[in-house]
């Protein structure tokens, strides 16, 4: 790893008796496309929580870009240029499609929004040109709520790119989405990654998806990292295939 | 100011257990309005903001009564079995309606309700303070320093009974079986064949004959007028917020606290900040709460 | 921007403020009231509709705007302070001229609403870790204890109230005068409270309002804009609160904190109107007052019960509001349409819209 972006060292958390994450080690590389998967329960989205801030870790360090992040809290690493989506597809429910896009954008101190800034012009001319990249212009005008589920997590996905983040961090992506829909939405994932420079982690069950969109592949089980490594090499490791066909 | 403090700590230190034991005496009832409020905040995410007025009502109830010369002990009942009634009619006419709804309707809808209530009392019995007067002997200590009615005495004494039976039948019978079930899982109980409207409606009705029961209590140790429903209301936020929800230890200590440092900001600042000592109570459990979850990456939800 | 359904909304609302006083002049304070409830809803909903943090406290700012206007008139051209005024209970009667009074009202309102503003940053630094019942039992834990509090202030009358500076003019023009500055605040409020709902800034406080741990987690710096939030409303209570007390002509605990009153009526007028909407707040308040000074006079002591009544019914039974209920009814008038074009140059093919 000669350039990593997200540096986790030795991370551990527990909840009451249950020890999520156990002395977690792991990076992600610049400009990459890294992948986390585990059996369910492993302490994946535990692992992300940690990453973005949305509770305290018990031990080790988290550092974003140089910087040490486990003591800040979720806005301030979103705006150093991390985001995250969520397992349940996380929108502003209320809002229409457009408005939701318009408000995501960065917020980071070097952006050029402006608190009283007018929604019309550039803003908005991005924000339609991310509705059609990920299929929902026509819909553009809805109250987001009103939309199917799939389509809820393309919007998340296009306000996540919107923001223009540094690092994107996806849990299941795939999920709940029209299996016709997957491929393109790998596709864009990945013209994300090349076009626009977005370093993403992804938590993904489907091991078709993961396999060919990521270049390194973390493996977790029981809390505890259990192997790394390109995807060919872990398809053929037996621990990884031993804790995902029932190992315990 | 500096005189009271003086007084207690250094002239009469004696005074202290006096003021300990008020804190006690109102504690206790404190204790039984706030785990009504608990008890339907848990079950039916329902935030009352009429629980003092309820306390008030019952207040008036054993005024009433006590006028058409009623023991106590009957008084307790009938205004318990009244208040039951009331409280299940509420829920009937207003907060089945609102149980689904975001929480700040049923904030706004109870504090309506509060108003209306305040309103209705002052018509009835007028703005003037009343207390219940149960002529019974006060017991006096350390020259006179020290007094005890036994009024409050048996006030205490009612208000663990109360408390040890809803303990009882919130462990032992059906219904509160039913009760903490749909607590947990609304949707679950459901399923199960629980009525949880039926439940619902007992809950409330049930906290209504709690704090009724509480004012009571109230009438006989203090006084009530038809606007101190709020402090009331107040008191029993702040410590249901210090406590937590369905901690019933919690909020016996809580209430204990509130009743001691009333009753001390009463002495040492003097009755002006009446009103304003379970406020600023308030304010300062829900701050402390803030830090403390802020230390945990959270905010008080 | 402006639609012509605003534009007949603003004529109709530009010819009652200007004609209403003229052709009725008995009702002119009357009307006042009805602008300064329309101020009070206005600003309210920035914070309880459209940010979704519902403030049972707004009226603390209003409250300490009176007191603070008080201060500042008395002090400014009475050479013995407030103190000796208050403490003479009203016996002191000086006479301002008419340069010194409005000059005094001038600095009063100003100092007023830089009060309420000031007041509710020191607020926000602790209020705004809590979310939901407990933000909104907390603001009026706020209200409470700040009426409390002023009351064991002797230096501005403790419970006996201060009496304000007599109006230097007749009975008519008093009332003309404060009707033009109740009315001038809540246009200037609404319309500031426009621009800013068409910006970035209504979009964020609309995201809070939806999800605000996501708007987090999307590095919306959320406390900024509840502060500005709460700011803006507090600035324009503040203000209003001066008005107020000026009007009324005598403050106490009372006038300046009225709780049960006003700060409960702003709430249930844009429930009424309906929540997080431009229109929604003038409406309800219109309605509300229409039906309050109509029907106060005939229902003698059951004044108060017949409000709870109408609360709790506003409340239980009709919360969406008239806004809400339309927008329900009619989405398409609201913009909310299916556009069938699927690409935004409308040439180029859509990915995978279904």
């Amino acid at each position: 790893m000669s350039d990593p972006i997200i540096n986790v060292e030795n991370v551990s958390k527990s909840y009451g008796g249950v020890h999520a994450n156990v002395d977690i080690t792991m990076q992600v590389e610049r400009g990459s496309i890294t992948g986390i998967i585990g059996p369910n329960g492993c302490g994946k989205t535990t692992l992300f929580n940690s990453i973005v801030g949305y509770h305290p870790i018990d031990q080790g360090s988290i550092q974003f870009d140089g910087q040490e992040i486990s003591k800040l809290r979720v806005g301030d690493i979103a705006r150093l240029g991390m985001l995250r989506t969520f397992q349940q597809t996380r929108i502003y429910s209320k809002m229409d499609c457009v408005d939701n896009m318009q408000i995501s954008v960065s917020h980071r101190p070097d952006s050029k929004s402006s608190i009283f800034a007018s929604r019309k012009g550039e803003i908005r001319d991005r924000a339609e040109h991310l509705l059609e990249f990920v299929g929902l212009y026509s819909k553009r005008n809805l109250i987001s709520g009103d939309l199917s589920f799939g389509q809820q997590k393309l919007l998340e996905l296009a306000m996540a790119l919107m923001n223009e983040p540094k690092a994107l961090l996806l849990d299941e992506p795939t999920a709940g989405i029209n299996p016709t829909l997957i491929n393109g939405l790998i596709d864009r994932l990945r013209r994300a990654n090349e076009e626009l420079g977005i370093t993403l982690c992804v938590i993904e069950h489907n091991m078709r998806v993961i396999m060919n969109l990521a270049s390194h592949i973390y493996c977790l089980s029981n809390g505890h990292m259990l192997a790394d490594g390109k995807p060919a090499e872990l398809q053929n490791d037996q621990r990884v295939i031993d804790a995902y066909l029932g190992g315990h | 100011m500096l005189d009271n403090l003086q007084l207690l700590f250094v002239w009469a230190p004696v005074i202290n257990i006096q003021i300990i034991l008020e804190g006690i005496f109102v504690g206790a009832v404190f204790a039984l309005s706030a785990y009504g409020l608990a008890l339907v905040w848990g079950v039916m995410n329902i935030k009352n903001l009429a629980q003092g007025d309820f306390v008030i009502m019952g207040g008036y109830m054993a005024l009433a009564l006590t006028a058409a010369d009623i023991p106590l002990a009957l008084i307790l009942l009938i205004v318990i079995t009244a208040m039951f009634i009331y409280g299940w009619i509420v829920y009937v006419v207003m907060i089945r309606r609102i149980i689904d709804q975001d929480m700040f309707v049923s904030l706004l809808a109870t504090f309506g309700l509060s108003l209306l209530m305040q309103q209705v009392m002052n018509l009835i019995f007028g703005p003037e303070v009343r207390t219940v007067d149960m002529e019974l002997p006060v017991y006096d200590f350390f020259d006179n320093m020290v007094t005890i009615p036994s009024s409050k005495i048996i006030s205490l004494f009612l208000a663990a009974v109360i408390a040890t039976c809803v303990v009882i039948f919130m462990k032992k019978s059906r219904t509160g079986q039913a009760i903490r079930a749909t607590a947990q899982d609304p949707r679950a109980a459901r399923v199960l064949g629980i009525d949880t409207d039926r439940v619902y409606a007992f809950t409330f009705a049930f906290n209504a004959a709690l704090c009724g029961a509480a004012g009571v209590l109230v009438s006989i140790i203090w006084v009530i007028q038809p606007f101190y429903g709020i402090t009331y209301s107040v008191r029993s936020f702040a410590i249901v917020t210090a406590a937590g929800l369905g901690n019933l230890p919690g909020v016996i200590s809580a209430a204990f606290g509130i009743g001691l440092f009333e009753k001390y900001t009463g002495i040492i600042l003097g009755t002006a900040y009446e009103v304003a000592a379970p406020v600023s109570i308030l304010l300062l459990v829900l701050i402390w709460r803030q830090i403390s979850m802020r230390r945990n990456r959270q905010v008080v939800k | 921007m402006i639609k012509s359904n605003d534009v007949m909304a603003y004529g109709a609302l530009g010819v009652l403020g200007i004609l209403g006083p003229i052709l009725f002049p008995d009702y002119t304070l009357s009307i006042a009231y009805l602008w300064m409830m329309v101020l009070m809803a206005c600003t309210w909903d920035t914070l309880g509709g459209q940010m979704g943090y519902n403030s049972l406290g707004n009226i603390t700012f209003f409250g300490v705007g009176m007191y603070v206007s008080a201060i500042v008139q008395i002090s400014f051209f009475y050479d013995g302070g407030v103190g000796e005024y208050t403490s003479a209970m009203g016996s002191i009667k000086p006479e301002f001229t008419d340069s010194e009074y409005f000059l005094g009202l001038f600095w009063g309102i100003l100092a007023a609403s830089v009060a309420g503003l000031v007041l509710s940053v020191l607020f926000s630094s602790f209020m705004f870790g809590l979310r939901g019942p407990y933000f909104a039992i907390g603001s009026l834990g706020l209200a409470i204890a700040a009426a409390e509090l002023t009351i064991t202030i002797d230096y501005v009358g403790g419970a006996s109230g201060i009496s304000m500076p007599l109006f230097p003019g007749d009975i008519e023009f008093r009332s003309t005068f404060f009707y033009m500055l109740c009315f001038g605040a809540a246009v200037i409020a609404h319309f500031l409270l426009r621009w800013l709902y068409s910006t970035q800034f209504g979009l964020a406080i609309n995201a809070i309002r939806d999800d605000e741990d996501k708007a987090e987690a999307m590095g919306i710096p959320t406390l900024v804009y509840k502060r500005i939030g709460w700011g803006i409303a507090a600035f324009f209570m503040g203000g209003i609160g001066a008005i107020a007390g000026n009007m009324a002509g005598f403050i106490d605990k009372e006038v300046a904190y009225p709780v049960p009153t006003f700060g409960i009526f702003m709430v249930a007028m844009v429930l009424l109107g309906g929540k997080g909407t431009l229109w929604g707040p003038v409406l309800g308040a219109i309605i509300f007052h229409v039906i309050k000074e109509t029907t106060w006079t005939y229902l003698l002591n059951l004044q108060w019960v017949a409000l709870g009544l109408i609360l709790i019914v506003n409340i239980v039974y009709f919360q969406q509001g008239i806004m809400g209920w339309l927008q329900a009814k009619f989405p398409e008038r609201f913009g909310i349409v299916v556009d069938p074009s699927t690409t935004q140059v409308g040439s180029r093919q859509g990915g995978d819209g279904q």
